[in-house]
């Protein structure tokens, strides 16, 4: 049944549905990366709560002009004016007065949100509001979706989109270098405005499907996820986009097969494996990568500085590198070098004189930019270089000695 | 001032106005002020074309803060800024600023030539696509930098002095007849003073004016040709050699001179 869900293969409405999910989790990944960037991420979790108030009001207004209270462009537009009121006053508090926008937000985010929750009670008391189902915009829910309606959804998804992509070098280069961008001549303002306007537009097409509460997650999760992966800011936004996608293809799929399951949190939990197995597993930033990257360059330079104590006749203490030494069958169990050991431990001093002389002229920058006490000069140098450098430790070590 | 023109006749108005077409930066009357407190007040200056030029002062002095409001960064109180006679707001697409180095994050996931390459979004606009001369533009603005095999690097790996010189190549990048750089030796390395230097003096031998807030008094003869000595107020600006002086350190820096000498005379003697 899920299988068939994830393949398209549950008729038409089903099929829109799970599209229109797939774009918003796209359109939300992409969008809250820059948010992400603009280190505003939390900004969002005020704006998709100071949308319920409008969404009740939206209803009431629609009820008693004798409209159909439920019509989803109706309570949308609804939503985005009221999250736009919160977001000007996160924006005028932190600006105007000497709140922190953290500060902001969680008066901005309660004061909206419970505003919102008290006109849901007295929509509860009117006449239609019994079967107004206007709950499932906490949650999220694909149950009962109109063609209309994901047709907006993915419709919206597509120009948020859009609008990324034209804007994208002023949004960066203002998450990025703010005073470099303004002095470019990028309006900071309207950077910022374009960028939250973009939040809310996703924040409104998502409430119908992962509900205010959570659809900060799917800004949120999807660049934290891509981080891991990559240290280009195009990549990151790219994969956010990929790995928001995913969670909202497979989090609509299994909604509709389990229709009681609400669809936000759903799609939430799929994101939130999607983070942890990038946070795992991911190549180069990911936790079990940097964990045995970390043990192959202590155990490396265990070895090294053991070579280096046995080409100059220093005793070795440390437990761990007089084993990794007798492993690599450099060393005996009493610390003396083997033949192997003597011939690369003398080896290694000489990289080390080199590598002292590199790293003490200019001229080698880029080279000594590489040294980590591990990698040998001859990697990094021309034999022409290492030449010059050996014509200038060949004088003083002969003094030494 | 500007009363001093209206009573001075339309001589006095013409010769301003001829000193201002003539200055690649000027400032006019500029205040600026947080919280109630002047940062920089009633600040003028003019700077000349083709010079490099410090901004000298004690710490709190408003020399970060006057580049900031003259490119819009902060906003000023009151004040006119202007480029060869016109408001500077207009001339920006001519200049070049380098922040500060600690004003950025630099676990940001770009690399060094994406960070070069910021500085040719001004030319390329919204939606167009780097073209191959652009690409190699800003590889040779790496490259006069002597940062060029770094390019591919995560700016997070970068050592301090590294990072302004990326800084640098970036503002290069944009091709400015004005470059406006905050603090650019400060905490840097030897070899990275020396670069950047170089680069300098050869953006005045293009004919470009340099303006550079500085913190080292010792190197300020050596490197710069005027200087506009600031602690809220100006307290003077000119060439090095006339306006450098004793007198002049002692009104801005005051009881903190003692040391400031010592630095100098070493410099000099």
């Amino acid at each position: 049944m899920f299988w068939s869900a994830l393949t398209f293969q549950l008729g038409y409405n089903a099929t829109l549905v799970t599209l229109g999910a797939t774009l918003l989790g796209v359109a939300a990944g992409v969008t809250g990366t820059f948010l992400y960037f603009r280190k505003r991420a939390l900004v969002s979790d005020a704006i998709s709560h100071a949308t319920l108030p409008g969404v009740a009001l939206a209803f009431i207004v629609m009820t008693m002009l004798g409209f159909d209270g439920r019509n989803l462009p109706g309570l949308l537009i609804g939503s985005a004016i009221t999250a736009a009121l919160g977001l000007y006053c996160v924006q005028w508090l932190s600006s105007r007065t000497r709140l922190t926008e953290d500060a902001a937000i969680g008066a901005v985010l309660s004061v909206f949100f419970g505003f919102g929750i008290v006109l849901l009670t007295v929509i509860q008391t009117m006449a239609s509001g019994g079967q107004a189902g206007l709950e499932s915009f906490l949650l999220g829910s694909t149950a009962g979706m109109l063609y209309s309606d994901a047709v907006l959804i993915a419709g919206g998804g597509a120009l948020a989109l859009a609008l990324v992509v034209i804007f994208r070098r002023p949004m960066l280069m203002s998450a990025f270098d703010p005073e470099f961008a303004r002095a470019s001549g990028i309006d900071l303002n309207r950077t910022d405005l374009i960028m939250m306007g973009l939040v809310m537009g996703v924040t409104v097409i998502g409430l119908k499907i992962v509900g205010l509460i959570l659809i900060v997650a799917l800004l949120i999760i999807p660049p934290a996820a891509a981080r891991f992966w990559s240290d280009r800011a195009t990549n990151v936004v790219i994969i956010a986009g990929i790995l928001g996608g995913i969670a909202g293809w497979s989090g609509a799929s299994l909604s509709a097969v389990a229709p009681n399951l609400p669809t936000g949190p759903i799609i939430v939990l799929f994101a939130f494996a999607l983070f942890a197995a990038s946070m795992l597993l991911a190549p180069g930033r990911g936790l079990l990568m940097s964990a045995l990257n970390h043990r192959r360059f202590q155990r490396a330079v265990h070895i090294r500085q053991g070579l280096v104590s046995l080409a100059q006749g220093q005793p070795i203490y440390e437990p761990l590198t007089l084993r990794l030494l007798q492993k690599a069958g450099l060393a005996r169990a009493d610390g003396v070098p083997t033949d192997d050991g003597r011939a690369q431990s003398s080896r290694v001093l000489r990289d080390e004189k080199r590598w002292e002389v590199a790293r003490s002229d200019p001229a080698f920058e880029m080279a000594a930019a590489r040294y980590d006490g591990l990698t040998q000069i001859e990697d990094v140098l021309t034999p022409d270089q290492i030449t010059l450098i050996d014509t200038r430790i060949g004088a003083p070590s002969v003094v030494a000695q | 001032m500007t009363s001093d023109i209206a009573l001075a006749g339309p001589d006095a108005a013409n010769a301003e106005a001829e000193v201002l077409r003539k200055s690649p930066f000027a400032i006019r009357g500029l205040t600026v002020s947080y919280d109630q407190k002047p940062a920089v007040f009633s600040v003028d200056a003019t700077i000349r074309p083709g010079q490099m030029t410090a901004i000298v002062g004690p710490n709190g002095a408003g020399k970060s803060t006057l580049l900031k409001a003259a490119l819009g960064i902060v906003k000023p109180l009151s004040g006119q800024i202007t480029s060869l006679g016109r408001p500077l707001a207009q001339e920006m697409h001519r200049i070049a600023y380098v922040p500060q180095r600690a004003s950025v994050d630099w676990d940001f996931p770009v690399r060094v030539i994406d960070v070069v390459q910021m500085g040719l979004y001004r030319e390329i606009g919204l939606l167009k696509r780097l073209s191959g001369g652009q690409k190699s533009k800003a590889m040779a603005c790496l490259a006069r930098v002597g940062m060029e095999d770094f390019a591919k690097r995560q700016i997070g790996q970068l050592s301090g002095g590294q990072q302004q010189r990326v800084f640098l190549a970036r503002a290069l990048a944009q091709d400015a007849d004005l470059y406006l750089l905050d603090e650019p030796f400060a905490g840097v390395d030897a070899a990275t003073e020396k670069a950047i230097i170089e680069v300098l003096k050869s953006l005045r031998a293009e004919g470009r004016t340099v303006v550079a807030v500085h913190h080292d008094l010792s190197t300020v003869p050596e490197y710069f040709d005027d200087v506009l000595l600031l602690n809220v107020r100006k307290i003077a600006e000119g060439p090095v050699a006339e306006v450098f002086t004793d007198a002049a350190l002692e009104a801005a820096y005051g009881g903190r001179l003692a040391s400031a000498r010592i630095t100098t005379n070493a410099a000099t003697g």
